[in-house]
């Protein structure tokens, strides 16, 4: 539609028209902000801070670097950042020392950061989930969303209505 | 001829002070937008509903995605 819509900007006279094609879905999913009625969205509430690894290394030293952390997973990422698995409390109470890709869960379900927030929450609660994996459409990670967190901000959206109407960057 | 352009871009432009403008329909413009933009369908797209627009100034369209 905005193809047309340029052209059509340029039929009217327009001389500096640029077209982003990808657009707001393209926008949204990079954790940018929107503004609007749909409500607030998970990207504003993802933490960032969350551990990451790589396939190469070995379990043991991971375990023992995520338990400093104080976090309960640990996200295994390539050199790009892009998502391959994740290390869950199972994985990493292990007493194995094998390489990290031999430990993980390989392909772990994620969400893009401008999923609204009760679509998330209703996802976490029906499927008990403590946590969602929040990456951009291009794989690359965005954080880790706490159920508590996202609970805890949908409830505050729906006392104060101003914060559901704008969006604000959260990463 | 209309530039293609990518997210980076967009930011770029808006911070040079360009135009932003959602082609969607109004109630899914009221439903999420960009920061910044206005709204002026496809369909009422015309000499009349861009008078609000600066000519001398770039303006960037969009909609949701490669629709």
């Amino acid at each position: 539609m905005s193809p047309r819509a340029a052209w059509r900007l340029e039929s009217i006279g327009f001389e500096q028209v640029y077209d982003y094609v990808a657009g707001k879905a393209d926008w949204g999913s990079f954790g940018l902000p929107l503004e609007g009625t749909k409500g607030a969205r998970a990207g504003e509430h993802v933490r960032a801070d969350v551990p990451t690894c790589r396939l190469e290394e070995r379990l043991r030293e991971v375990r023992h670097q995520v338990s400093a952390t104080g976090w309960d997973t640990c996200i295994v990422v390539n050199a790009s950042g892009v998502v391959l698995g994740r290390l869950g409390r199972k994985a990493l109470a292990s007493e194995e020392d094998v390489a990290v890709q031999a430990a993980m869960t390989a392909g772990p379900s994620t969400v893009r950061p401008s999923i609204t927030l009760a679509a998330i929450v209703e996802r976490m609660q029906s499927q008990k989930l403590t946590s969602a994996l929040v990456t951009r459409s291009d794989g690359r990670l965005g954080g880790v969303l706490r159920r508590t967190d996202a609970e805890a901000a949908l409830e505050a959206a729906s006392s104060d209505p101003s914060l559901s109407s704008q969006g604000r960057e959260g990463q | 001829m209309p530039t293609p352009i990518d997210r980076d871009q967009v930011q770029g432009l808006l911070a040079e002070g360009a135009q932003l403008v959602e082609v969607l329909p109004q109630p899914e413009f009221e439903e999420e937008h960009l920061p910044g933009a206005i709204n002026i369908p496809l369909k009422t797209l015309d000499a009349e509903t861009t008078r609000r627009l600066e000519r001398e100034r770039p303006v960037t369209v969009y909609c949701h995605d490669y629709q």
